[in-house]
């Protein structure tokens, strides 16, 4: 619990220090230390040696899975800071706020890694996302950062609206929020069993599946995404793109795949729906953006089809697959739009000749490229590898199609990936990049590390989970 | 031991390579990063030819049952040769080339070096595709970076098609994972699966197609010729004397012990679609108008055979395909280096504009001339035993087809020489008038190369003893 409640003092805090300094630099700094503290809290919770426990009556659940997920959030977290920091200060003049923002945000994430009951994920939903309304529009001159902003609000509200719905028809066929008491059978999931109590569990399922899928921007609920990615200032559009999302996916996992209901055949058959849907959508739209930011908003819709690999698959696999697959698709993204918040020029002609100009910075963008393309000696591999493995496990002639469509995409996302690189080292131009600080690059020298060092040893990464 | 070092030498080299920033230093370092990779590979196949000198396995990943297993049976041995002989050969003939950003440029070479001979060393299929992939990210950097004007788009195609193959190769390893007893990547544990015919089948394809998009056979050829057209010369040698061997090499490692049953039934289909492969190659190559384009499609009309020899499925086959490998990867080393003087000595690669070189450069001319009836596979040239035992192994599986495979022998003189002729002979032109000899460095090169030929065509049985293990292995399966 260390994680909900010391994220939540945090932000507190950082609110009030622009009570005590106007001094942006040593604010960043306050957030940065702050998020050290909680990321040790974490860390000190997961292995039992300092927790604080309030008794929630079973509403809080914490298991090492979840431990784990607000590991990476947080360290995830930190890198976005180091990286973006200077971005995030710049945005407008109330750079406290922002960050305090940011650790509401991660209180939001911890709870949806441990939730036990439905009310406790509407809190943790709700909380992730009002402060992500805010951030969206905090570059309060720029009409499209106020436009993806409202956008972002009607549309979230309206989901928020059917999560609710669909958590009252729950309430209403079981009679309780506790998600132990959704244990359905297959049978009782079946649709040629009339029986009116399932059915109502199945409408609310499907209300809740449906808004948390607008919340990882999976098709057909993703049209927020490009927009609201694209018109948000870029430090924030990586903060959604990345932790947010995986923590979508963490509430996803919880409800539907540790704690609840055993995946009925026609369950599984709208999940393959859905990654069909999701992984065309993304990549082939990604495929004519000419903005690397849209084109990264795409990819991460592409990415999130291959997540509900996991949702799918349900097993061990899935669940240290999505572990890998936040890992590495968090490092990679926060890298490049850390890069692109730097660049004058968003389109891929802007990133002509950066080989040239800026070539740590050139060098760094293919690691994380290659990463999202899922080459082998970066962690990006690995995670596709575990999502195909966790399907692949379970056997099945649509999991094997699920499969072999998955790699089509992969190839597809390489066309996209790879145009950013061929820009950089092949094309000729000048690409005018803002000046960088040493520590913004020892901060790009550390990502890199880290993409290769668990692109080869992924079981390192994996060992902290078992540990 | 011997394995590992051969990937681990050119990986530091080339790591460190991208830091050295003198260009001259650039390419001594290099030069003897593969000189030394390739006294290592002499003393693994002449002195410490013990297994326990040459094989290497570490724990790597333990959650999934990967380890780090690399192995050298006869035709590693005979590929890592290959290798280890191509790459100073390249370095050393063009030697003289300034490149542009040249620490890049020998970095990339030492590191697909690397990668080449991890994929040759290879015991453990994870680590294989590994492998398999990070051969392919420096060739795509050095193909982009340094070449014609096309190269983006050509080199692009390159990868999208291999990367799609690749994966689904991946798709296939998976499935193999899950059916091993203890779920291991390793291949004795591959090679003792008993799978039944309808999975034979299906997971036969998914492997197949990668291999067949490297070699590549009929109709998954078409990245190849813009590819070598467009690249730079070292990187095209790269590509065309060793990468494609990679798909020979992974059919029989990964196919055909695996997937015996896949493999006769498919064999007549994918005989058809390589001997297609070659007639059709070898019509394209005598049209050609540019030596490079005529070397590439000449380059599948041979792969193809060696694809029809390995699922002719019989010893005298796959000991033609094993010879042929070598002597294909020396014989096409030799006609690029050869192309590329050419080019930088007069301008151009096009026939109609060249002529009566031989005046001019008759060191040249000459070993040009050995290269072209290696070519030909002409008697007393390496690769007369290699086709020789390849067709002889496609007679004994269908007459017909041998027939129809034999004619290309005729084409392929005629273009072979066509280009000599047209290149040499005859009155020399305004671009060939002032053009020189090439230089001592390359003349040395080609002169080992055509040594190497001339050798190994009076007396093959070291190469033949050299793979005989792998050969036994196979058929005996």
């Amino acid at each position: 619990m260390n994680a909900i409640i010391i994220s939540a003092l945090m932000g507190v805090l950082l609110m009030f220090t622009s009570i005590l300094t106007t001094n942006k630099q040593v604010i960043k700094n306050i957030a940065l230390i702050a998020l050290l503290f909680l990321l040790t809290a974490n860390i000190v919770d997961t292995y039992n040696l300092f927790s604080i426990n309030i008794d929630t009556k079973g509403m809080l659940a914490f298991n090492k899975f979840g431990y784990f997920f607000n590991t990476l959030a947080i360290a995830a977290t930190t890198i976005f800071v180091i990286l973006s920091g200077n971005e995030i200060v710049k945005t407008g003049n109330y750079a406290a706020d922002y960050f305090a923002l940011i650790f509401f945000v991660l209180c939001g994430v911890s709870i949806l890694s441990s939730f036990n009951n439905l009310l406790m994920m509407f809190l943790g939903v709700e909380i992730m996302s009002i402060p992500l309304y805010i951030l969206t529009g905090s570059a309060k001159k720029n009409l499209k950062s106020n436009e993806a902003s409202l956008k972002y609000f009607l549309m979230g509200a309206f989901s928020t609206g059917i999560m609710l719905m669909g958590i009252t028809f729950l309430y209403g066929a079981s009679g309780s929020f506790d998600i132990q008491a959704l244990k359905l059978t297959d049978n009782e999931l079946s649709f040629t069993k009339v029986m009116p109590t399932p059915l109502l569990e199945i409408i609310g399922l499907l209300f809740v599946f449906a808004s948390m899928l607008f919340k990882v921007s999976a098709a057909p609920f993703h049209f927020w995404a490009p927009d609201v990615y694209d018109g948000a200032p870029s430090a924030f559009a990586s903060f959604m793109a990345t932790i947010v999302k995986a923590a979508g996916f963490i509430a996803l996992i919880n409800l539907f795949f540790l704690k609840a209901v055993e995946l009925h055949y026609l369950w599984k058959m709208v999940t393959a729906l859905v990654i069909i849907a999701t992984l065309v959508i993304g990549n082939i739209t990604a495929v004519f953006q000419q903005s690397v930011k849209r084109m990264l908003a795409y990819s991460s819709i592409a990415h999130a089809g291959f997540m509900m690999f996991a949702l799918y698959a349900q097993n061990d696999y899935a669940k240290e697959g999505i572990l890998i697959y936040t890992a590495a698709y968090c490092l990679a993204t926060i890298g490049l739009f850390a890069i692109l918040a730097k660049m004058d020029d968003y389109t891929l002609d802007g990133y002509n000749g950066m080989a040239k100009t800026q070539p740590l910075l050139a060098f760094a963008n293919v690691v994380f490229l290659l990463s999202l393309a899922g080459i082998p000696l970066t962690v990006g591999f690995f995670a596709k590898y575990y999502m195909l493995a966790a399907v692949l496990k379970n056997g099945g002639n649509i999991g094997l199609f699920l499969t072999i469509l998955g790699v089509v995409f992969a190839a597809v996302s390489v066309y996209y990936y790879f145009r950013v690189i061929q820009a950089m080292y092949f094309k000729d131009g000048d690409a005018k990049v803002a000046d960088v600080t040493t520590g913004f690059k020892l901060g790009l020298i550390l990502t890199i590390i880290a993409i290769i060092f668990f692109g080869i040893f992924p079981n390192v990464l994996l060992g902290w989970f078992y540990f | 031991m011997i394995s590992a070092l051969l990937i681990l030498i050119p990986l530091i080299a080339g790591i460190l390579s991208f830091f050295i920033k003198s260009n001259q230093a650039n390419k001594l370092w290099a030069v003897l990063s593969s000189l030394s990779v390739l006294t290592i590979t002499l003393l693994g196949i002449l002195v410490f030819n013990k297994s326990s000198y040459l094989n290497f396995d570490v724990n790597w990943i333990t959650t999934l049952g990967s380890r780090f297993t690399t192995s050298m049976d006869g035709m590693s041995k005979i590929l890592c040769l290959l290798t280890a002989i191509a790459f100073p050969a390249i370095l050393i003939a063009t030697y003289k080339n300034e490149y542009k950003n040249a620490h890049s440029f020998y970095g990339l070479m030492l590191l697909s070096q690397a990668g080449l001979m991890g994929v040759f060393l290879a015991a453990d299929a994870l680590l294989f595709y590994f492998f398999w992939e990070l051969a392919l990210i420096p060739i795509y950097f050095l193909c982009s970076t340094w070449g014609g004007e096309k190269r983006i788009a050509a080199t692009f195609k390159f990868f999208v098609y291999t990367f799609l193959g690749s994966l689904l190769m991946l798709i296939g390893i998976i499935y193999l994972y899950y059916l091993t007893p203890h779920h291991s990547f390793a291949m004795s544990d591959f090679y003792a699966l008993q799978l039944s015919a309808k999975q034979q089948n299906f997971v036969f394809w998914l492997f197949f197609i990668a291999f067949a998009i490297k070699m590549p056979i009929f109709p998954f050829h078409t990245w190849q010729p813009d590819t070598y057209e467009q690249s730079t010369t070292a990187a095209t040698i790269v590509l065309s004397a060793i990468m494609v061997k990679m798909g020979v090499f992974a059919i029989i490692r990964w196919i055909v012990p695996i997937f015996p049953l896949a493999v006769k039934s498919n064999a007549t289909f994918i005989i058809i679609l390589s001997v297609i492969g070659m007639v059709y190659a070898s019509l394209i190559a005598i049209k050609q108008d540019d030596v490079k384009r005529l070397i590439a499609y000449s380059s599948i009309a041979h792969l193809g055979l060696m694809c029809a020899a390995i699922f002719s499925m019989n010893s005298v086959g796959l000991k033609g395909v094993m010879l042929q490998m070598f002597s294909h990867g020396i014989n096409v080393m030799g006609l690029w280096i050869v192309a590329e003087v050419v080019e930088l000595k007069t301008g151009t690669r096009k026939f109609s504009e060249l002529g009566g070189l031989a005046q001019k450069a008759p060191v040249l001319a000459m070993l040009f001339l050995i290269m072209i009836l290696a070519n030909v596979s002409l008697p007393l040239t390496s690769s007369f035993i290699g086709e020789f035992l390849m067709l002889g192994g496609l007679f004994r599986y269908n007459i017909y087809l041998t027939v129809v495979a034999g004619t290309c022998i005729i084409l392929v003189a005629a273009y072979s020489f066509n280009t000599m002729k047209k290149i040499f002979y005859g009155n020399t032109v305004s671009v060939t008038e002032n053009a020189q000899e090439a230089s001592i460095n390359v003349q040395w090169v080609l002169a080992i190369l055509a040594i190497i030929i001339i050798a190994f065509g009076i007396y093959p049985q070291p190469l033949i003893d050299l793979t005989k293990d792998t050969v036994l292995f196979i058929t005996g399966k």
